[in-house]
């Protein structure tokens, strides 16, 4: 049977976007490290022919740092080889592509626990140790209530 | 959602954290095409966003515009926005039929008087009522009766939006768009045959973000996704300006995968956002599957000549005569103005079909 892969298709060259968005990271790798503020780029407002979206991620390499965020489906952090220069991948929860962007910052944003979380957080740890505790003394705390966030890892 | 639950407090109660909310945000600002530096302000205003009140209505149309919205896949972005309004009035998704669905739109206009949204896909029929109509309500009365304490119309699809194919040449039922019947609200068409789902979520998001209708180009569309040409944003483009065409749809130019235009491609012309954010979940779009644009979401696509001659041959005639014109030498002069008269009495021809 015959497969999309078996008919013969070539892209020869592709929107000619790739060189001017390193370009781009560039310049904002160079503000990052003059101490201005960091740059969010949006992969899907760009016009980038098949395949080069993965020429960028080439070109950019692996990095130190790889983090997954569970919420809503999972987001993927992931440093690239050049240090503050990060690609954060959105997914819903049928796993499918929702955003993606290019982060030029010292850590995305994202992954920063979030004033919100961490005041709910605080009355959630309360509220079990009011409920657990005996003569004012907590009893140990079995797991957090932890919603699985994210998990971070080193690679080396 | 309850209904005066802001979409932050709904979210919470949901169990979403912060950081999901900020990644729904993320990825709501990207898709109204807002730069990511807008992400704070969104999250901001979606807080404390309400739901709002949505009538649905569904005139001379085919329920494509209703299926490229409800076959994304859940839950997707577009999904949570759909879980932030309330979808009061929709006569192919609703339970309620007959008397009790008149009775949900009635209840809707009465109780969110000038708040509620009103979306319609279709054309109006006005050649005679009875062409098409709903629980014996002609489509113009339903409009003008639906629309008369709307805060916005949405007008979704090129049919709503424009006429559409029941506008095409001969328009048998008088087919015409919403922005030709309802002239005193602020009406935002979503073009399209159909439009791109996120387009529509887009809109849809704006309005339960920011309480307002986005920036419109001159046909009325948000200029967010219809700013730019298909042509502009499209990733064969440099094989244009290279002067690479594809001129049949199995030449080596068409497995390279040059441009198209010589194939009929009207992605100069049209203005939409296929090229970038593209359909089934960003998968392709149809220049990407090889086949050019129809230029579907532009007034009169149906009647702008074959899918599959040049944009510059359905105006200026056919290539050989201009070729042969220019043959002649001497009768060059006579050959342009020959062609000249010819595109006149085509654009005037197109006038008057576009009068019609």
């Amino acid at each position: 049977m015959t497969t999309l892969s078996d008919i013969p298709v070539t892209v020869e060259a592709g929107t000619g976007n790739v060189q001017p968005l390193l370009h781009e990271i560039r310049h904002a790798l160079g503000r990052l490290a003059h101490g201005d503020d960091g740059t969010v780029i949006d992969l899907r407002g760009l016009p980038l022919a098949p395949g080069e979206e993965a020429k960028i991620e080439e070109a950019l390499g692996d990095g130190e740092v790889h983090a997954e965020l569970s919420a809503l489906g999972t987001t993927t952090i992931r440093e690239t080889g050049y240090s503050g220069v990060w690609i954060v991948t959105h997914r819903n929860t049928e796993d499918e592509v929702v955003a993606r962007f290019i982060e030029v910052t010292r850590i995305p944003q994202i992954l920063n626990a979030q004033t919100e979380d961490i005041q709910r957080a605080l009355r959630g740890l309360e509220e079990r140790l009011n409920e657990h505790g005996v003569n004012g003394e907590p009893r140990a705390i079995d797991q957090p209530d932890s919603r699985g966030e994210h998990e971070t890892r080193g690679k080396q | 959602m309850r209904k005066n639950q802001t979409l932050g407090d709904y979210l919470y109660s949901e169990g979403v954290s912060r950081r999901g909310f900020l990644k729904f945000c993320s990825a709501t600002a990207s898709l109204m095409a807002l730069p990511p530096s807008a992400v704070g302000r969104v999250a901001e205003a979606l807080a404390a966003a309400r739901r709002p009140s949505v009538i649905w209505l569904s005139f001379q149309e085919c329920t494509g515009c209703t299926e490229s919205l409800t076959r994304s896949h859940a839950p997707t972005v577009e999904s949570l926005i759909f879980d932030a309004i309330s979808l009061d009035y929709h006569h192919t998704l609703q339970v309620a039929a007959g008397e009790a669905a008149e009775e949900a739109r009635e209840a809707a206009m009465e109780e969110n008087r000038g708040e509620y949204l009103l979306v319609v896909d279709g054309s109006i029929p006005l050649g005679n009522p009875g062409y098409s109509t709903i629980a014996g309500i002609s489509n113009v009365d339903m409009l003008k009766e639906s629309a008369k304490n709307a805060a916005a119309v949405i007008a979704v699809g090129t049919c709503a939006a424009f006429g559409g194919i029941p506008h095409a040449n001969p328009n048998p039922t008088g087919a015409v768009s919403v922005s030709e019947i309802i002239t005193d609200k602020p009406i935002i068409n979503v073009s399209g045959c159909p439009p791109i789902p996120v387009v529509i979520t887009g809109v849809l998001a704006h309005f339960l973000t920011f309480g307002s209708i986005p920036e419109l180009d001159h046909l009325g569309r948000p200029v967010a996704f219809f700013g730019q040409s298909i042509h502009d944003r499209c990733y064969r483009r440099p094989f244009y300006e290279r002067g690479q065409f594809a001129r049949t749809f199995d030449d080596e130019g068409a497995r390279k995968g040059w441009c198209l235009y010589e194939l009929g491609c009207k992605g100069p012309t049209t203005y939409n956002a296929c090229a970038t954010v593209k359909w089934n979940e960003s998968t392709s779009f149809p220049i990407g599957a090889g086949h050019g644009c129809l230029g579907c979401s532009e007034p009169n696509f149906w009647d702008k000549g074959s899918f599959y001659t040049p944009i510059a041959e359905g105006l200026w005639g056919s290539r050989e005569a201009l070729i042969g014109a220019a043959a002649a030498g001497a009768a060059i002069g006579i050959g342009a103005a020959m062609a000249t008269r010819a595109r006149r009495k085509k654009v005037q021809a197109a006038g008057e079909v576009n009068s019609s």
